[in-house]
């Protein structure tokens, strides 16, 4: 994107129709360190990358409970971020006070998206630099919805948010048709495997993650580096590549070695655990 | 104004000086509300009688209504603010409606709204004169509550409104077990409805008794119970009392 000069007001448009103020706004949140969610029938799991800025200082809080069946994880400005996380667990509470009931999670996206809303039309505001991956239950099952600061907010089955996210969304969109059926264990685990996508390569510890999940019977929560780095370690993701998807797209297998040639990766064989080759073609396209 | 409100309106705790504008008494009132859980959902009976005083000046009152998909009001006290407590939730209902997103308010979130709305009136010292009786059923569940117009609320298995607490509810505590069968809960009701009929004054013969289930409500037509009044005690009642009548 260009500096042009329909872009210093959020109230004006450019002949093409466009808003850029709103535009750069989505901007701010491909620059933030990625997020990602999945959800199965009866739960949904949240992840982030946790990059401080140096070693010296920790890292920013990028998951919100926002009430025992409503989480957030947000990429982008983490401030905008926190202010927004306030408000809906102010509207949660409230919600509950009056009705003793919780707030169904389709009511609240549609709330934060109307708020989000009002400072693209305001001259004296501007859009919210962050977008929010919202996971929570209602009356009709598990819901994972993605919040923009244009306003606009969509259901996914799962989706990645941030820096280098497209490379978690492509190992999600392989993968989404059997989530809806996914066991928890099954859900977080591949939670975590989209998340070690994004790194490109980094090892995946539990210093650089956080995991939430939420689902019938089980309050948001997030998972305590312990159990996190547990899981890496049992499920063997941490510097693995991709093991097979059910309907695999790359015919690589790990063990039986013999096969040469299934797909056509230059020089190592399969003989090398197919270690090498498999995860690097789906990014580099 | 006694002592006291005079100081409470002096520091603007009261209200308005005027004090038109708080409800200070009832005026038309509704009698008892006497309400049970059976096997598929809640049993709800009231008369149809609104009392000015001690006359008993209206006879087609009806006290008991549905209330979005799932849940059914009855009320005692004020009818009027029976009627506008109905417009509240006619508009709670609307805006539930609006959202069209597959969610519905249960009993559970009506009677919480409603426990809110007359706790927050009685702490203005302006309450709605009613005692509330909210039964419903959603996914199955049968929820019964009552909220009383000071916002008192509970929920049971059987509750009853004014004097249905002092001669209904004994009666349902020794007989009232679960999954009561329609019949046997529409005769269990009968039996407290005819006491009342016998000794509350500001009763009429003429009820209603209402049902929801998971299939919605019905509010049965208006009927009569038989009474009975050839007790011997009451031919010639003056006969221990020349002159009287």
């Amino acid at each position: 994107m260009f500096r042009n000069q329909y872009d210093t007001d959020v109230t004006t448009w450019s002949p093409a129709g466009r808003l850029f103020q709103v535009e750069y706004a989505m901007e701010a949140v491909k620059q933030g360190s990625a997020a990602i969610g999945l959800r199965s029938k009866t739960h949904v799991v949240l992840g982030c990358v946790n990059k401080a800025n140096s070693e010296l200082s920790s890292h920013q809080k990028k998951i919100f409970k926002v009430d025992d069946h409503i989480g957030v994880a947000i990429a982008g400005l983490t401030a905008d971020g926190r202010v927004l996380s306030r408000y809906m667990r102010n509207e949660c509470i409230n919600y509950s006070f009056t009705y003793e009931s919780p707030l169904p999670v389709g009511r609240l996206v549609v709330q934060l998206a109307d708020k989000a809303q009002v400072c693209t039309q305001r001259s004296w505001k501007r859009p919210y630099g962050v977008g929010l991956l919202v996971a929570g239950l209602d009356e009709s099952g598990a819901h994972l919805y993605y919040n923009c600061p244009s306003g606009n907010y969509f259901e996914y089955q799962a989706f990645a948010i941030g820096s280098r996210s497209q490379a978690a969304k492509t190992y999600l969109e392989r993968r989404f048709e059997n989530f809806m059926d996914s066991s928890r264990e099954d859900l977080i685990k591949d939670a975590l495997m989209a998340i070690r996508e994004t790194l490109q390569g980094e090892t995946l510890k539990s210093s650089i993650c956080t995991v939430a999940v939420v689902g019938v019977g089980e309050p948001f929560h997030i998972l305590d580096q312990g159990t996190v780095q547990q899981m890496i370690d049992a499920f063997d993701i941490a510097g693995e590549r991709e093991a097979p998807a059910p309907e695999p797209d790359e015919a690589e297998e790990q063990g039986a070695a013999e096969e040469q040639g299934v797909v056509a990766e230059p020089g190592d064989g399969a003989d090398q655990g197919g270690a090498t080759d498999e995860g690097v073609a789906p990014m580099d396209i | 104004m006694s002592y006291m409100d005079s100081k409470m309106s002096q520091h603007g705790l009261i209200g308005s000086e005027s004090d038109s504008q708080r409800t200070l008494y009832p005026y038309v009132t509704g009698t008892s509300v006497v309400a049970l859980k059976y096997k598929d959902g809640i049993l709800m009976a009231a008369d149809m009688g609104g009392s000015y005083g001690s006359t008993l000046r209206y006879k087609t009152v009806e006290r008991m209504k549905p209330i979005g998909k799932h849940s059914l009001l009855g009320a005692s006290g004020e009818i009027s603010d029976f009627q506008e407590i109905l417009r509240y939730l006619d508009e709670l209902i609307l805006y539930d409606n609006m959202w069209d997103d597959g969610n519905s308010f249960g009993p559970k979130e009506v009677h919480n709204y409603l426990t809110r709305v007359m706790y927050n009136r009685r702490n203005k010292f302006n309450p709605l004169w009613n005692s509330l009786v909210l039964g419903g059923v959603k996914n199955g569940q049968k929820y019964l509550g009552m909220v009383s117009m000071i916002g008192v609320n509970f929920e049971d298995n059987h509750v009853a409104t004014g004097f249905g607490n002092h001669l209904a509810r004994p009666i349902l505590r020794d007989e009232w077990h679960e999954n009561l069968s329609f019949e046997d809960g529409v005769k269990l009701l009968e039996k407290c409805m005819r006491v009342l009929l016998y000794r509350d004054r500001s009763a009429v013969n003429k009820l209603q008794i209402a049902k929801i289930t998971e299939e919605g409500v019905t509010i049965s037509p208006p009927y009569s119970l038989k009474t009975f009044w050839g007790f011997s005690a009451f031919h010639n009642p003056t006969v221990g009392a020349e002159g009287s009548w």
